[in-house]
């Protein structure tokens, strides 16, 4: 064959019979293009350095560059959790991929698509104890969807796609992929993503059609039922979302929300009955109590959700809506289960309904029930004129944002369940908290993600002055990038919540929950670029936060709050949902037995 | 599901107190049919061992070597509630395929293979071959005071010849953990 038919040929037919060599890295970088990459959260090392070489010349994929491994992840997160798209981070081997098991683990609790690639030594020198070697998918089996240990270039394309697919479907979570350096450096075949699949790997998305009419039954049955819904409306997308809104439309069902699933119905609606659990609302926990039907829609029955789990909902018929099978009947039994994607199930539920005939039964006593508790006014609190309340930093926040295009992501404790109970959602996806693994750290860097995806957007991070220290330094990353991410600090002295559980559960014996020292935030605010702000008058606020928003870069919002007001109202550990604290802490609500709770 | 009676006041419970002791523990065969990618088998483990399921008997080989699949027979004990919870959760690894309850399935056949060394002389040694002929263990190794027998069958009847060899010289013993699969034509 002479060149000139070669060339010919090629060009009438590109690909297909003549695979694209490449090196390792150039594989990588090929696979994210093709997958529709446009952002990396990264940190450079020795055992990633020929990715780093190829994403030189590869300017149409964003390079974040964070200053901890663990910012990377949760950045990555924030991204994946603001767009529904797959977060992506990018580290170094040893130290770089134990850095990242956090954010592995909080993307594997809260269902969160993920695909970290981590670099590793080169494969002659595994399990030799080399400079920084560990053993990375040793080390992230159980906190990862699915792991892999790249040997041979010539899987990396396939893994690569692979790695994609198993993140963003079915149960969504994070795959790790560790690339030995050598790996990276040889040369070898690139393959595209069609066709790639896994044959042990099948989720089921469909709902079982008797399960749909099984649901559809007790729907027409019901006198008293409620949604209660999760992360899993999220995670199927917005058309879940959609859906749910359309289903609770046609039947008026109130519903609930998980900490997770926050959005996925809109806070303004009449029938929303606020977010449930440990922390939430007073009507939401004694619907979910008094209820005849309780339909769970992409929840898990978590333990901050359920309480006493004996005395959990006694009289209701409970169905559960989950993508994955292992979530079903795994701490609450359930009477119809139903294995399927949350957006495919509402789906066949809403045509169902809409075939069948007959009256159902009417809910206005129910309603009627539930404004009365809604009159309770759980989340009342006593407001001052000279200390700022943190809740009323929380909805002064809100009103003064609420009209703009906001995604507020939080650290972990009171100023999160604050955020949860006093920041409101119409939509999905504007809502980013570590809420599985509670990982205080998470909300800094998951604001630096959800900005790189938004550029235009406001991003706070409320926050408290204990959470915020532990991954401060990615305030750094956001000035390197003029990412205007703002930080709310809500700033008490104490970790707030630990400071509550000693209150209520250890007698007042507040065992190291102060902070001596606290940084003076708007100097170091300053000091690493952005721009600081301190208030502790209430009468000041307003006045502060519009300074906040108006400033065009990074800030950090230093809000002196009351130091020891307590995040009611609650469900003490080991309590059921009808034996909620109201008003007031007096130290003789929980059991001994509940003491030995979390 | 829960009815709400049965905690008694003063005694709360949680998740963590989720107990399941008016259950009783049942013991299952389980064949998970998984890819044979590297370290499934440490993934299939760390997942008992992660979330407190025991293991009684593990087997692992490959089965089809040109669609690298690998059969991996355990038997585990627990509640309905807990057997139940450890099958799905073997079922969200990834590279397993297929999760069958030979037990449930009734249809199932166990066997296990033992190598058992007995050494002794004299009339010990007699009554020790005596009693391999009842049990039809292969004689496979032997030496003037010694004895290795190599038994097929179900794990009762293999954890009954070694009792009766312990008072005959019993040495040392090696299992290769219960096989199983199922009867009839059809597959899985």
């Amino acid at each position: 064959m002479t060149t000139a038919t070669k060339t010919k040929t090629r060009a009438a037919n590109p690909a297909p019979t003549e695979p694209r060599i490449m090196t390792g890295a150039e594989i990588v970088i090929e696979a994210l293009r093709e997958q529709g990459v446009d952002a990396l959260f990264g940190y450079p090392g020795g055992a990633v350095l020929p990715i780093y070489d190829a994403l030189f010349s590869a300017p149409d994929i964003s390079h974040i560059l964070v200053r901890h491994e663990q910012g990377a992840g949760h950045a990555a997160e924030g991204y994946a959790r603001s767009t529904g798209k797959c977060g992506v981070a990018l580290v170094t081997s040893g130290p770089g991929a134990t850095n990242m098991v956090t954010p592995i683990t909080d993307a594997m609790m809260d269902s969160i698509p993920m695909v970290v690639l981590c670099g590793q030594v080169p494969t002659h020198l595994i399990g030799t104890d080399a400079f920084q070697e560990c053993d990375t998918v040793g080390i992230t089996r159980t906190c990862s969807k699915h792991n892999y240990l790249v040997t041979d270039v010539n899987d990396l394309a396939r893994v690569m796609h692979e790695a994609f697919l198993i993140a963003t479907s079915g149960r969504p979570g994070p795959v790790v992929i560790d690339i030995p350096k050598d790996v990276q450096f040889a040369t070898g075949a690139y393959i595209g993503k069609d066709g790639i699949h896994k044959s042990t790997y099948k989720p089921q998305t469909q709902p079982h059609a008797d399960a749909v009419a099984a649901v559809v039954d007790l729907i027409m049955t019901s006198s008293s039922p409620v949604f209660y819904t999760g992360g899993g409306v999220i995670n199927s997308g917005p058309r879940a979302s959609k859906l749910l809104r359309e289903l609770q439309a046609v039947t008026g069902i109130p519903v609930t929300s998980t900490l997770m699933g926050l959005g996925a119905f809109p806070a303004s609606h009449p029938d929303w009955l606020g977010m449930l659990g440990m922390h939430g609302a007073y009507e939401a926990n004694h619907a979910m109590h008094d209820c005849d039907l309780m339909i769970c829609v992409g929840a898990r029955f978590d333990d901050r959700v359920t309480g006493r789990v004996d005395a959990f909902s006694p009289n209701s018929k409970k169905v559960h809506i989950d993508i994955d099978a292992s979530s079903i009947n795994k701490i609450v039994r359930v009477d119809v289960p139903v294995v399927g994607d949350c957006a495919a199930t509402l789906d066949a539920i809403l045509k169902e309904l809409a075939k069948r005939k007959g009256k159902r039964p009417d809910l206005s006593a129910w309603k009627k029930q539930i404004t009365a508790w809604r009159d309770r006014n759980c989340f009342a609190y006593k407001n001052s004129d000279t200390v700022i309340k943190p809740q009323y930093a929380v909805q002064r926040l809100y009103e003064l944002t609420k009209d703009r295009e906001t995604y507020i992501s939080t650290e972990v404790g009171q100023h999160q369940m604050w955020a949860a109970q006093f920041y409101h959602f119409e939509e999905p996806n504007h809502w980013m908290t570590s809420g599985g693994l509670g990982t205080m750290g998470y909300g800094l860097p998951a604001a630096v993600g959800i900005q790189v995806a938004h550029p235009g957007a406001l991003v706070i991070d409320i926050a408290g002055e204990a959470s915020i220290q532990m991954v401060m330094q990615e305030f750094s990353t956001a000035v390197q990038h003029r990412l205007p991410v703002k930080v709310f600090i809500m700033n008490n002295e104490w970790m707030g919540m630990v400071r509550q559980w000693q209150e209520l559960l250890h007698g007042e014996r507040y065992s190291h929950s102060y902070s001596e020292s606290i940084p003076d935030f708007v100097k170091l605010a300053e000091a690493l670029g952005g721009h600081g702000i301190r208030c502790d008058d209430p009468t000041e606020l307003d006045g502060k936060i519009k300074e906040m928003i108006a400033h065009d870069g990074p800030v950090l919002f230093d809000c002196r709050v009351e130091k020891a007001e307590n995040c009611l109202p609650m469900i003490p550990s080991g309590s059921a949902h009808n034996e909620m604290i109201l008003g007031e802490i007096t130290g003789n609500e929980v059991s001994d037995a509940g003491k030995k709770l979390v | 599901m829960s009815d709400g009676t049965s905690g008694a006041p003063g005694n709360p419970k949680s998740a963590y107190f989720l107990s399941h002791a008016d259950e009783e523990v049942e013991r299952r065969t389980l064949a998970v049919l998984v890819d044979n990618e590297p370290g499934v088998l440490a993934r299939v483990v760390g997942l008992f061992s992660g979330r407190g399921y025991n293991i009684d008997s593990l087997t692992v080989a490959e089965v089809d070597a040109s669609q690298h699949r690998s059969r991996i027979t355990i038997v585990t004990q627990g509640t309905p509630h807990i057997l139940e919870q450890i099958e799905a959760q073997l079922l969200r690894i990834v590279p397993v395929g297929e999760v069958i309850d030979i037990t449930k399935s009734k249809r199932g056949i166990e066997r296990e293979l033992a190598l058992i060394k007995v050494a002794g002389t004299g009339e010990v040694r007699v009554e020790a071959l005596r009693i391999a002929e009842i049990f039809r263990a292969r004689v496979i190794d032997t030496t003037n005071e010694s004895f290795i027998f190599e038994l097929t069958g179900a794990s009762d009847k293999i954890s009954q010849f070694i009792d009766l060899m312990r008072p005959l010289g019993l040495v040392e013993v090696s299992r290769t953990g219960v096989l199983s699969i199922k009867r009839g034509k059809e597959q899985g």
